[in-house]
């Protein structure tokens, strides 16, 4: 039976835009010194929804300032039981502003509102919840018996889970008496400037939390900063050997969360419905802008020609479109930059001789959009099975015993996350011990939990984030 | 320091070496009243390379002299080239599998052998401690056993850091969730300058005990204490490769192994003044880095700590966290 669905939009009303934000440094929202400003856009339509304050070098020093002096006056010397309980009052906070918040993510990062609903902003509560309570037990973490906060932490951001992303940051930082100065992402800044509103309610002490919106050179010189202790950056591999190497030879500490091309491997005899969702969600979700994404399908060759109908026949029943209706499973893409990388390196795939499918899908004339894409016929030398692509690409690979399967996963610089897929528990973990990823998912994809360590192997970073394990990177 | 091609004569100082030696053997004979037998000539050892189990001289055939901590010219070392630590960095990577999937008990076994190996060469280890850094002999006696006791600390640790430092993850969902460490995989290690037997030791005992594999740069000037722990690890059951040591110079060998792609961390502790250099290196296929440490140039005395925790291991494991659904 066909049917359609009826336009299920959720209100904007819940958000009242203003017409432009300025940086938010040592409690107060202040103009930047640079007079520059950037306009946040909506990918869905290309509206234009906020001007927002870059901040360069000037604002930069007096950000860092007011953080060193929070953290030497204030955040540094309190109680931990009662940093713990400013984290706690955030994520009610959180809670509270949580459709409001969700809506906005929406329209700055054009993801679904199904996701930032059900996926990003329950989870940026539970990770202020969640470090809340460490704030005042750091001596049973494990860490020795007197840890101490590092200081001020430079944190740079992404744009595909930019609340979630800055809930990961800051909360372990001020759980561990750290200051902040965040840099979010160039093309989504709204809602960590609403966080910034957040800590204002929530009375969050001057400097504690600094948020400075910008572009590359924005995160450069923060990172660069010499008055920061310790920096923490989610991005590209690219950025992260800048950072990496720019930090060389001083005292700062670093921790690095970057790219991935995680591979799912669906064994023979796995349940194959429930393999086909996982292999769904694992590259459709959040339009494939996830780090951890399962880029790389690795079906046992027995079973891909039962498989991949399937994959294409749920694939095909994905709803695309404006990131506000109730019922989209794909929205925008971020950018127009990000739609450029998308599809450049997928017509490379087609152009080395790769298969490339996509439902029939109706994409909205304005913004920037990309339809589903299964490419086949892939190869490990392939750029598409090689670099990472960052949207709703799914290469598809096959293998003929395990060895080859773990072999072919492991056969990446990267190593964020894997997927297995069995119904044999000795298999699974045979498998899940022999690859080199961060994040082994097994028969379910794409999980996230505050108390769960996320982080990569190889060139996908080092440090975990979430966890006992996470509070490593904040204490010394 | 001078450098030596193969084959072109040890010089001048290792022939006044072998006459001292000589004399002392007719001290050992005096006092008896047969004539004395014809002295006998010491056999010498040749220090070489450590790689994937063998015992190699330099691929460049070249050689440089090494002198006690009072200038006396004590051997020639081999003078690792780039094609050495290459070689050794691939020997690593050939023996990160059978060694990282050991049983952590069977590793604590086979480094728990090497301490008793140690053991029973004590004074050929004091001796040569005695001649390298010039320490007394009870200090090298005290610096030889806390080297062997290291091993015996890491031999335990072996089967306790996973549980130590992982564990089950409370998530709110479903899923059976648990984050276990795992080693990093090839690990340069820059040993220490002036600590080329306890040092050494501490730096490397970790790496090998997380189920890493090593390749070790010993102390430039001080190099021959590590060929004799590597004729230890020989026979100690460690498997070939799983420990490289390669003689030479920090500024030489230090480039290629920072920027080498297959090697997953590095230790900078030997590093002295290009540790900057290295680290930036390193950043090109973001290798782990354990810069120097406050004591990274002090002697032996600085690495007596009998028991340094974990923090020379937590560098070199990964945090592997796997989900699983939970569910009839």
């Amino acid at each position: 039976m066909i049917f359609e669905y009826a336009p299920a939009p959720e209100s904007r009303s819940v958000v009242t835009l203003r017409e432009s934000y300025d940086l938010f440094v040592d409690g107060e929202f202040t103009p930047a010194e640079s007079g520059e400003y950037l306009t946040s856009l909506n990918p869905a339509d290309e509206t234009e929804l906020a001007r927002v304050a870059v901040a360069g070098a000037a604002d930069i020093d007096r950000a860092v300032a007011a953080a060193r002096r929070a953290q030497e006056k204030v955040w540094g010397p309190m109680p931990g039981a009662e940093r713990g309980k400013y984290l706690f009052r955030i994520a009610r906070i959180v809670q509270e502003r949580s459709r409001e918040l969700a809506v906005l993510e929406s329209m700055d990062n054009g993801k679904p509102i199904k996701e930032t609903r059900d996926v990003d902003l329950p989870l940026v509560a539970a990770h202020f919840f969640y470090h809340a309570g460490w704030a005042d037990k750091l001596a049973h973490a494990g860490l020795g018996p007197d840890p101490r906060p590092l200081g001020v932490a430079a944190q740079v951001i992404p744009w595909n889970f930019p609340l979630l992303m800055l809930a990961w940051k800051i909360a372990p930082a001020l759980a561990t008496g750290n200051t902040v100065v965040l840099k979010p992402a160039e093309t989504t800044p709204l809602t960590a400037l609403a966080f910034a509103e957040i800590c204002q309610e929530a009375d969050l002490p001057p400097g504690v939390v600094n948020i400075l919106p910008g572009a590359g050179e924005t995160g450069r010189t923060l990172v660069e900063h010499p008055g920061v202790d310790k920096v923490a950056f989610t991005g590209s591999t690219g950025v992260g050997r800048q950072i990496a190497r720019s930090v060389a030879g001083t005292s700062k500490r670093l921790t690095l969360e970057l790219g991935g091309k995680g591979a799912n491997i669906v064994y023979e005899d796995a349940a194959l419905d429930e393999a086909v969702e996982g292999v769904v969600s694992g590259i459709f979700f959040n339009q494939g802008h996830v780090c951890c994404a399962g880029s790389r399908l690795l079906v046992q060759e027995s079973v891909a020609e039962e498989l991949l109908p399937r994959l294409k026949e749920r694939i095909a029943k994905l709803r695309v479109g404006d990131p506000l209706d109730k019922n989209t499973d794909i929205g925008a893409i971020n950018s127009a930059a990000q739609l450029e990388r998308i599809r450049e390196i997928t017509d490379s795939g087609e152009a080395e001789g790769v298969r490339r499918w996509s439902p029939d899908c109706e994409l909205p004339e304005k913004g920037y959009w990309f339809a589903p894409t299964v490419l086949t016929g892939v190869s490990q030398a392939h750029r598409v099975a090689r670099e990472e692509i960052f949207g709703p690409v799914l290469s598809v690979l096959t293998f003929r015993t395990p060895q080859e399967a773990v072999d072919k996963a492991n056969n990446t610089p990267y190593g964020l996350s894997a997927g297995v897929w069995t119904e044999k528990g000795s298999r699974m973990l045979w498998t899940a011990e022999r690859l080199r990823a961060g994040v082994v998912w097994s028969n379910t994809f794409n999980k996230f939990d505050p108390a769960s360590p996320f982080g990569g192997y190889k060139e996908s970073g080092y440090g975990r984030e979430g966890g006992r394990h996470g509070l490593e990177a904040y204490l010394g | 320091m001078a450098e030596r091609r193969g084959g072109k004569g040890s010089g001048k100082n290792a022939a006044k070496a072998a006459k001292h030696e000589a004399k002392a053997s007719d001290k050992g004979a005096a006092g008896t009243r047969e004539a004395a037998p014809a002295a006998r000539l010491a056999v010498r050892k040749t220090y070489k390379l450590y790689l994937g189990g063998a015992f190699p001289r330099s691929e460049s055939g070249r050689s440089y002299p090494v002198t006690s901590a009072g200038g006396e010219h004590l051997a020639n070392a081999s003078l690792a080239s780039r094609k050495d630590a290459r070689d050794a960095v691939s020997a690593a990577r050939k023996a990160f599998g059978g060694w990282s999937s050991r049983t952590a008990y069977n590793r604590g076994q086979i480094l728990y052998r090497i301490a008793e190996v140690m053991e029973g060469r004590r004074d050929q280890f004091a001796a040569g401690l005695g001649r390298a850094t010039g320490a007394g002999p009870d200090e090298a006696d005290r610096l030889v056993s806390a080297a062997i006791d290291r091993w015996v600390y890491y031999a335990g640790w072996t089967d306790k850091v996973a549980q130590v430092l992982g564990g089950a993850n409370p998530v709110s969902g479903p899923y059976h969730n648990t984050s276990t460490p795992e080693p990093t995989g090839v690990v340069a290690v820059l040993a220490p300058q002036n600590a080329p037997l306890l040092g050494l030791t501490s730096v490397l005992a970790p790496v090998i005990a997380t189920g890493n594999t090593a390749v070790v740069v010993a102390s430039e000037r001080a190099p021959l204490p590590a060929v004799d722990l590597a004729e230890v690890l020989a026979t100690s059951d460690v498997p070939g490769g799983v420990v490289n040591v390669l003689t030479g110079r920090v500024p030489e060998l230090g480039p290629h192994l920072a920027s080498h792609a297959d090697v997953d961390a590095l230790d900078l502790t030997g590093a002295g003044d290009a540790a900057t250099e290295f680290e930036q290196a390193a950043a090109e296929t973001l290798t782990r880095v354990v810069r120097p440490g406050p004591d990274a140039d002090a002697g032996e005395d600085a690495w007596l700590d009998p028991d340094p925790g974990t923090a020379r291991m937590t560098p070199f494991l990964e945090t592997k966290t796997v989900w699983h659904p939970i569910g009839m």
